[in-house]
């Protein structure tokens, strides 16, 4: 019954989604009104049908309906309940039902918002969206069918990938991933329906700003999560290996990142209209591009190919999207020329422009190191995959490149500005710059890439604490407000700036964790008995015991450690192995004692049967705090710039000045 | 277009040029030195002297009866062979194997071929799928954990 709800309502939902496109397409093209409004109902009509979708398929996983396909390959009676919701999206066929669930509401809200509102353009959009929902529920009835029935309904499924429910993260990580993937659709669709109806002004941007920002901050939040599930649950102590999964989600960031700046520079100055659609086109394909590697099998092997049709699917679809595009693009070159240009190279414009080729430059090194091993394979038929080193070698002086703009951009004017005036402003951000410089040397930093970037992370974070401060000084002088009512009003007076300016303070904190806790990794593999310790830093661990437990859907190897600085004991830890039904390999579960200036990492490698000795891995990092804290900095800080500019009762002078000064 | 703007613009494209030529040399360098290769121990031990000091995953067989393991030192020989079993190599590891790491079993070790003809691996890895499998006849993974239990009681 709730197989076959879902299974109508996903057939029900594609067919709806191609009439509309169909509607759209002849509403814009012949100017009929009707149909545009019955297109736009059909929007509303997928979102309704996919809720009742994957509501059948929570149902039938809580339920433990094992006649569903899917329940039977990833439900279990013993997994509890928390994650027998979340294996909604723990395998191919739930994930890709859950993608159109989401497609499906951004859809609608998308439409709802603006889509009566921007005429021919607005009915393209409409008919964009409704193509990729009918895509994704093509998958749905065809290859990636999660309502297929078993018969004989099994009496019990082995339970989602022990991956997957080892850590309450994996609830937050894939949401937030897909919903910054597929909210990237959204600006997409109006780009499509800009170059469709020849409306090639600002407008389409003006009405995805806000989009384009909550995708991006949905990513990056999904991108710290993931980092942070991996550090947590791995055991390595790491959190990014430019494993391919995690390249995926990285790609359609940084695109996303260079258009958040490069669209500012076609609102302020008219310029890059090309480029910026080309930006935006290139996110959803990476969007896209990620989901055909990480859903299809043929990161493992070209050859997974011949097991499953839905790569193919997944390329056709990629094909189509981008020589469409590229035809539309085209034919619209003549008009997307810019009409503003570059008055002085020492400008905001410059900075980036800059801004945008490096992280042009960076995404086609991670897609190029990315995709490498599936060309040799393809082409010279061998297996290799492409080394962490070359990523690092590549993209440490990128980012370092990067903080270095992030230092100066704040710090120019739109237009250029006085040199004497720039040497002002720059003055005590190049005096961090020095002194860290020096002081790096003083202390002896292994590296001179970590010098680099401790140097131009202090550059760039005096620069944008400084544009705060200066704010902040002219309000107080200008109306004695109080400091945090100043600083409030700062930022809502021009979020957008302030806002940019807290993901830039976020994002240079990301940077100073990742160089510190590289930089200064001590780690140490070690076999102890009950009482030994074992030293790593200034941190002595003492091994106590090591036990075994039941729980109803795992068994779980239990070593207790106490940690100690000096003579000072802080407390027990418990590195676990989790092994799931009846799976040979365990899980890892580290023990992390975390703190702003490091952390302790302990990792049960190997036991005795009889408990006589344990295998630790034991690993000190400092900073990883500020990884995750940063990360959670720049959200706010895309929060704060998507926040409605405040409605302003005429201005007071004083007030104008104290903005104009900021 | 003034004179001095076109110049400018010049000036842009060329730099531009100058960084994208740069970098693609860097790219191209980058990622032929950092290729690492999968290989079995039958085709490491075909390239011979070619390959050494290249980094190389090697997957293969734990070959039984050649694991010796020092736990205080951190010391771990064993022999690798090809799925066919005609064809071994011997790796050294001062890691710990993981706790699935038994003879006869599948493995993956990363690192590189020394001029001794010894595999110097610095990480190992028991080869594994996410896809669930129930346990073949004879394997019984519960035993670990059973006995454990046992002795910790």
């Amino acid at each position: 019954m709730t197989r076959i709800l879902g299974l109508s309502a996903t057939s029900i939902a594609l067919i709806v989604a191609v009439y509309g496109v169909v509607a759209a397409l002849l509403a814009a093209t012949r100017r009929m009104p009707r149909l545009a409004e019955s297109a736009r109902s059909a929007v509303f009509a997928t979102f309704g049908l996919m809720t009742v979708a994957n509501l059948a398929m929570i149902y039938g996983l809580v339920t433990h309906d094992f006649s569903i396909d899917y329940v039977a390959q990833v439900g279990s009676r013993s997994t509890p309940l928390l994650f027998t919701v979340i294996s909604l999206w723990s395998s191919l066929e739930g994930s890709i039902l859950f993608w159109g669930w989401v497609l499906s509401g951004y859809s609608a809200i998308a439409i709802w918002l603006h889509g009566r509102r921007l005429g021919s353009m607005g009915v393209y959009a409409n008919a964009v969206l409704l193509g990729i929902g009918a895509f994704f529920y093509l998958l749905l009835v065809g290859p990636a069918n999660p309502f297929g029935l078993v018969s004989p309904a099994p009496l019990d499924g082995p339970g989602p990938n022990p991956l997957l429910q080892n850590h309450y993260l994996m609830a937050i990580h894939p949401p937030l991933l897909y919903f910054g993937y597929v909210g990237m659709s959204v600006p997409f669709a109006f780009a499509i329906g800009a170059l469709l109806s020849g409306r090639l002004d600002q407008t389409w941007l003006r009405v995805t700003r806000r989009w384009t920002l909550v995708s991006w901050i949905f990513l990056s939040l999904a991108i710290i999560a993931g980092m942070w599930w991996s550090y947590d649950v791995l055991g390595w102590g790491g959190y990014w290996a430019w494993d391919p999964v995690e390249n995926a989600s990285f790609m359609p960031w940084l695109t996303a990142t260079a258009f958040l700046h490069s669209s500012m520079v076609q609102e302020r100055r008219d310029m890059l209209r090309f480029w910026n659609q080309s930006l935006i086109i290139s996110t959803f394909l990476l969007t896209i591009l990620g989901t055909f590697l990480t859903r299809s099998g043929v990161l493992s092997s070209v050859h997974a190919f011949t097991e499953g049709t839905i790569g193919l699917f997944f390329l056709a679809f990629i094909a189509v999207v981008l020589v469409f595009s590229l035809v539309l693009l085209m034919g619209r070159g003549g008009e997307l020329r810019q009409t503003g240009s570059l008055d002085d190279p020492l400008s905001r414009e410059t900075v980036f422009l800059a801004n945008n080729l490096l992280f042009t430059l960076f995404t086609f090194t991670v897609l190029l190191g990315t995709l490498f091993p599936l060309v040799a394979e393809a082409v010279r038929g061998v297996k290799v995959s492409v080394g962490a080193p070359f990523f690092n070698r590549m993209t440490i002086p990128l980012c370092v490149a990067l903080l270095f703009l992030v230092g100066v951009g704040p710090a120019l004017p739109w237009r250029g500005g006085r040199r004497d005036q720039l040497k002002r402003t720059l003055a005590p951000s190049l005096t961090a710059l020095v002194v860290t410089v020096a002081v790096s040397f003083a202390i002896g930093v292994p590296s001179g890439w970590a010098i680099a970037a401790f140097s131009f992370a202090a550059f760039a974070m005096v620069t944008n604490v400084q544009e705060y401060a200066r704010g902040v000084l002219a309000r107080r002088r200008a109306h004695g407000e109080s400091w945090p009512q100043a600083l409030y009003r700062l930022m809502m007076a021009n979020n957008r700036r302030y806002g940019g300016y807290m993901a830039h303070i976020g994002a240079i904190l990301v940077a100073v964790g990742i160089t510190a806790s590289s930089a200064y990794r001590l780690e140490r593999e070690v076999t102890l008995s009950p009482g030994q310790s074992v030293e790593v830093g200034d941190y002595r661990v003492r091994f106590d015991q090591v036990e075994a437990f039941e729980e109803p859907h795992r068994w779980v190897i239990r070593a207790q450690l106490t940690a100690f600085t000096g003579s000072r004991e802080l407390g027990v830890m418990d590195p676990r192995l989790n092994f799931y039904n009846g799976r040979a390999e365990p899980i890892t579960t580290p023990a992390v004692r975390s703190r702003p200036n490091r952390d302790l990492y302990l990792n049960l490698l190997a036991f005795e049967r009889d408990g006589s000795n344990a295998t630790f891995s034991v690993i000190v990092e400092p900073l990883v705090f500020w990884i995750w804290f940063g990360g959670f900095v720049v959200a706010i800080g895309g929060l704060i710039a998507m926040l409605p500019p405040r409605r302003r009762a005429p201005r007071r002078a004083a007030d104008r000045i104290a903005v104009e000064v900021a | 277009m003034s004179d001095r703007k076109r110049g400018r613009k010049l000036g842009l494209v060329a730099a531009v040029v100058i960084v994208l030529s740069g970098f693609a040399y860097l790219l191209q360098g980058g990622i032929s030195s950092n290729l690492v290769y999968f290989l079995t121990p039958g085709e490491v031990l075909a390239k011979g002297d070619d390959i050494v000091g290249d980094p190389i995953r090697l997957g293969g067989q734990v070959v039984p009866g050649t694991v010796s393991w020092d736990a205080e030192r951190l010391d771990l020989r064993f022999r690798l062979q090809d799925e066919e079993g005609s064809q071994s190599i011997e790796v050294h590891a001062t890691k710990a194997p993981p706790q699935m790491f038994v003879e006869g079993i599948g493995v993956i070790v990363e690192g590189r071929l020394t001029a001794g003809g010894v595999f110097e691996s610095d990480n190992l890895m028991v080869k594994h799928s996410n896809e669930y499998r129930p346990p073949a006849e004879g394997e019984h993974p519960a035993d670990l954990y059973k006995t454990l239990i046992v002795e910790g009681k």
